[in-house]
């Protein structure tokens, strides 16, 4: 444990949850100009946190210590999984928490516990937000683990650094499977972060609002926290999407060169992430909740397909 | 050592089961004493049997005793190998903790049902379950099965004035039995080929046995110990029987009686039959997938705690099967390493599985216990009633929803490792089988979580929704230590996963066939430590430790953050927004109103029904009175198995009904032609 080692840890640590806001900003910024309109400034969540940490806070009298204790501990696994993950080195290779089945139960915590503090405060909709969400979420899962173990595969490990490197350097005959499970998780990126077809994150209108609706009765810092946490999720789909499937360019050391190209390259393929799931968003309707199952089994079996492709 | 391995010990912990069994009765009548010398004596020999094969685990040396009999063909011989003392281990840790749980738990029977009996029985329960999993030989083996059998069933319909025990207890004591027969049909299978019905002679005499034959024997096992176990679609005992019990014996019977049959199974496949064909792992991987998914999606519609809780037994039972067969599929092929990692893993999910279904079980007794009532969506609220029953409970639910960090999430890691490995080196069939199981493991997972933010949600949080919600009590101490126990065991059994890895998968290895030689500190497939366990030279690595510790100090990092940044901010209590309108209960969600989208999505598998009554004021049907729908789910298992089943049954019972004329003259002659039968048989073989 070099300095420069513990420096890049901090920075790995810290990555996710002070830019995550960012790429939220950045999204609505393309959504905005996509619909001609000005749009906030990028940096506009930043402000939306600081100013609800500055916000008294009111909690309902139905609520219990789950209501109170969700938002930690929501925030607390996006803060594992984001130190979990490849973000720009694979040097920076974690095999204490870096299985890819610990990321994704890891999110699963998270949405359990954000279902449950949505029942909490007893308020009609953010119990039919719960149910919604554990619907979603329940379904998505088959697309993710199985997009996700085809490049566990190709890569020989289960470790998100070593399938990285491993697809970084994989030959043009696995390429198809490697695109069919891209295409798999995209689904299960758009479903798990809660955005269109599956969720417009922007809506408090009651008939169609799933997360929105379970963090209805939070306010104050409370609020903050969740919001935080649906950001650092965000920016956290977006990193296994751009560094499982795409890696090119991660550094593989922890040299000063290849970690600030890391670095940078990361910058430029989130923002073509976000930039892509904001014209997904401004060119596509919402879909009913009862056609979401179609998109999820399908995506699941794109993942089936690709892992019966896959030779190792 | 040697004293805590001895034969001797086993056999006290039998004889306090047996004095407890004795006590409880003679003392009949008399409530507390009954109670108190039922589950004392319970918890005596559970505490020894613990000891016991927790020497023998550690030691690894197989205990083996007999004691003749004056029939020729049984023995009482007994043998512990590491796998049976694994699983007494199991059993006696669950039976432990419930018995201090039915101490305080049993006060509620009092003066309504004899106490006595129920003490009886629930000794004898134990002691059959320890004794089913060290027999040694067939025919003693089949005798302890079948007094465990009876021994659950009188404990199912021990409420024997509920219309409901009843039906279930018969239920259950035909599946069981129709269950045995297939087992006494399997162990003939091996009588025939050994000429012994001690399991060595029969493991040596196997080795001769057609395919056909092992193929027969492996089908009526599967059939058989599935039908214990719980597998669909021989699972339909299961949902009705479990919460019929009192809720003590509910855990036992859901969290170790039905493992019974996992464990026969696991002997019988990799034990005593020579070889693994492949399609038996692939049927085992099959039933595993198809079990878990559609227990899950049935727990799911369910609104009856107990009932829930006993669809997800059919569910882990699935997940531990997923294991199993998984396993048989390596053996087959000779991958011997891999054969003792799912079987490791199929071990951690049976004994996590115990605990903490147990553990919910017994919050659902407690919450019973507090409302009288069994329905879901009569409950709500009791978080603030019930404040240590619920985080039990809510421990249990995040176990069995295979979060992490606690001990669930381990063993399905285990079992996703196992079943990764089935993907690559198989041929096109194998591995969609495979590919599919992973498939059915996910949605499991997911589904499972949906249940019990489900099950906790509706019952602990929100509003109370019934007067009896309301009125809720605290239980009694005792019932909350046992609960606590097992949420300790629960966290410790993932927190220390590596070390409890590595005595698994000696164990496993045993059974796979590979050399015990291996170095301390490794497993079969790899290294097991406290910090990391690793797998499979380096394809997977976990520290459960590390998640454990990563997620409390991410927590304690966030919260002291946001402390500091929020200081001087204050927090009110208001009611929750209410649109304009006073919130009432009726309009939090409801238990099935949660779960009916998925069940909507599932229709094609799930049938979900509905039937509307509406009773009107007046003869024109212009005003209804009152309205009623209820939803529910069609029972396709009854309508297109059982009900068939049961009409052909009816159907040729009537015909050979004729036979049975009555007439002394028709019965002379049907003797007659039997003998001439017989001879003319006699006269061909010869």
């Amino acid at each position: 444990m070099n300095m420069t080692t513990i420096i890049l840890w901090t920075i790995q640590i810290l990555l996710v949850p002070a830019l995550a806001p960012l790429f939220i900003g950045v999204t609505r910024k393309i959504k905005a100009r996509l619909q001609n309109r000005r749009g906030a400034s990028v940096l506009q969540p930043y402000s939306d946190v600081w100013k609800l940490l500055h916000k008294d806070e009111v909690i309902s009298r139905d609520a219990s210590w789950i209501f109170r204790a969700a938002p930690y501990l929501i925030f607390a696994t996006t803060l594992v999984i984001g130190a979990s993950i490849p973000l720009f080195s694979t040097a920076l290779a974690n095999s204490l928490t870096g299985d890819f089945l610990v990321v994704v139960y890891l999110v699963a915590l998270g949405t359990f516990l954000l279902a449950l503090a949505g029942i909490d405060a007893g308020s009609a909709l953010g119990g039919f937000g719960s149910s919604r969400e554990m619907f979603v979420a329940a379904l998505t899962e088959g697309g993710l683990i199985l997009s996700l173990l085809t490049l566990a595969l190709i890569g020989k490990t289960t470790n998100l650094a070593g399938i990285a490197t491993a697809i970084g350097s994989v030959s043009f005959t696995s390429f198809t499977p490697i695109i069919l499970a891209f295409i798999s998780f995209s689904v299960a990126m758009l479903a798990e972060t809660c955005r269109y077809p599956f969720d417009n994150p922007a809506t408090h209108l009651e008939l169609t609002m799933i997360h929105e609706a379970m963090i209805l009765e939070y306010s104050g810092k409370r609020l903050a926290l969740m919001e935080w946490a649906s950001a650092n999720k965000f920016l956290i789909f977006i990193a296994i999407g751009a560094n499982l499937f795409f890696p090119h360019g991660i550094a593989d050391s922890l040299a000063l060169g290849p970690v600030l190209l890391g670095l940078a390259l990361f910058a430029v393929k989130a923002l073509l992430f976000a930039a892509a799931i904001a014209v997904i968003e401004s060119s596509t309707a919402k879909l009913r909740i009862f056609r979401l199952p179609d998109l999820l089994f399908t995506s699941f079996v794109l993942s089936v397909i690709a892992l019966g492709l896959v030779n190792v | 050592m040697d004293t805590l391995t001895s034969p001797t010990l086993f056999c006290l912990a039998l004889a306090c089961f047996a004095t407890g069994a004795l006590g409880a009765l003679l003392l009949g009548k008399k409530d507390t004493a009954a109670n108190v010398v039922g589950s004392v004596l319970a918890i005596a020999g559970a505490a020894i049997a613990l000891i016991f094969s927790g020497a023998v685990l550690l030691e690894g040396t197989t205990q083996s005793f007999a004691a003749d009999t004056s029939f020729p063909l049984i023995s009482l011989s007994f043998s512990v190998d590491r796998l049976a003392a694994f699983f007494v281990l199991v059993i006696s840790a669950v039976a432990l903790l419930t018995s201090i749980y039915a101490l305080g738990y049993v006060r509620h029977y009092y003066g309504k049902y004899s106490i006595g009996v129920l003490g009886c029985f629930y000794n004898i329960f134990i002691a059959s379950m320890i004794l089913v999993v060290t027999a040694h030989n067939a025919l003693f083996f089949l005798i302890v099965w079948e007094i465990m059998s009876l021994a659950s069933y009188f404990l199912v319909i021990y409420e024997r004035r509920e219309a409901a025990s009843i039906r279930a207890g018969s239920l259950y004591f035909i599946m069981t039995h129709a269950g045995t027969a297939f087992i006494i049909t399997a162990f003939l299978l091996m009588f025939r080929e050994a000429g012994s019905f001690d399991f060595d002679a029969i493991h040596t005499g196997l080795a001769t046995a057609s395919p056909m034959t092992q193929s027969a024997i492996f089908v009526t096992a599967l059939i058989g110990f599935g039908a214990k176990a719980g597998i669909i679609p021989l699972h339909i005992w299961l949902p009705s029987a479990h919460p019929a019990a009192p809720s003590h014996v509910s855990a036992l019977m859901s969290g170790v009686m039905i493992k019974t049959g996992i464990f026969m199974l696991i002997r019988i496949t990799l034990g005593l039959l020579p070889e693994v064909h492949l399609w038996w792992g692939l049927t085992v991987l099959v039933v595993g997938a198809v079990s878990s998914l559609l227990g899950v999606l049935y727990a799911l519609s369910e609104h009856d705690l107990k009932r829930l809780l006993a669809y997800h037994s059919i569910e882990n039972i699935g997940i531990i099967l997923l294991g199993l067969g998984s396993a048989l599929v390596f053996s087959s092929a000779g991958m011997n390493t891999l054969a003792a990692l799912g079987l490791a893993a199929a071990l951690f999910h049976t004994m996590n599985h115990a605990t903490f279904k147990a553990l919910l079980f017994l919050g659902a007794g407690s919450v019973i216990g507090a409302t009288h009532t069994r329905n879901i969506e009569k409950y709500g609220g009791l978080i603030r009633l019930m404040p240590q029953t619920a985080l039990f409970f809510l421990i249990g639910s995040m176990a069995i929803s295979a979060l992490p960090p606690l001990n669930g999430f381990f063993s399905e890691w285990l079992t996703f490792q196992s079943l990764f490995q089935g993907v690559t080196g198989f041929d096109v069939v194998t591995k969609l089988i495979f590919i599919l199981s992973i498939g059915a493991l996910a949605f499991t997972g997911g589904l499972a979580a949906a249940c019990f933010v489900k099950a906790f949600g509706i019952t602990f949080l929100a509003r109370p929704r019934s007067n009896a919600a309301s009125q809720a009590k605290e239980t009694s101490p005792l019932l909350r230590l046992a609960m606590a126990a097992f949420a300790l065991l629960i966290v410790g059994l993932g927190l220390f996963s590596g070390m409890v890895t590595r005595v698994l998968g000696e164990v496993a290895g045993d059974m796979a066939g590979l050399e015990s030689a291996a170095t301390p500190g490794s497993t079969p497939a790899g290294s097991a430590q406290f910090t990391t366990v690793s797998l499979l030279n380096g394809f997977a690595e976990i520290s459960m430790p590390a998640v454990f510790a990563g997620i409390v100090t991410a927590f304690a990092a966030a919260a002291l953050v946001f402390f500091l940044l929020t200081r001087q901010r204050t927090q009110a209590v208001a009611a929750t927004w209410d649109c304009g309108t006073d919130l009432t209960p009726r309009m939090e969600i409801t238990a099935t109103g949660f779960s009916r989208s998925i069940i909507t999505v599932m229709q094609g598998l799930m049938r979900p029904g509905s039937e509307t009554e509406i009773e009107y004021h007046d003869a024109n049907r212009y005003f209804p009175k009152t309205g009623t729908v209820n939803m529910g789910l069609n029972d396709i298992y009854r309508s297109f198995i059982y009900r068939p089943l049961q009409v052909i049954t009816t159907t040729i019972a009537g015909y050979m009904r004729k036979l049975q004329s009555g007439n002394i003259h028709a019965y002379i002659l049907y003797i007659f032609l039997t003998l001439i039968g017989l001879l003319a048989w006699l006269n061909f073989q010869s």
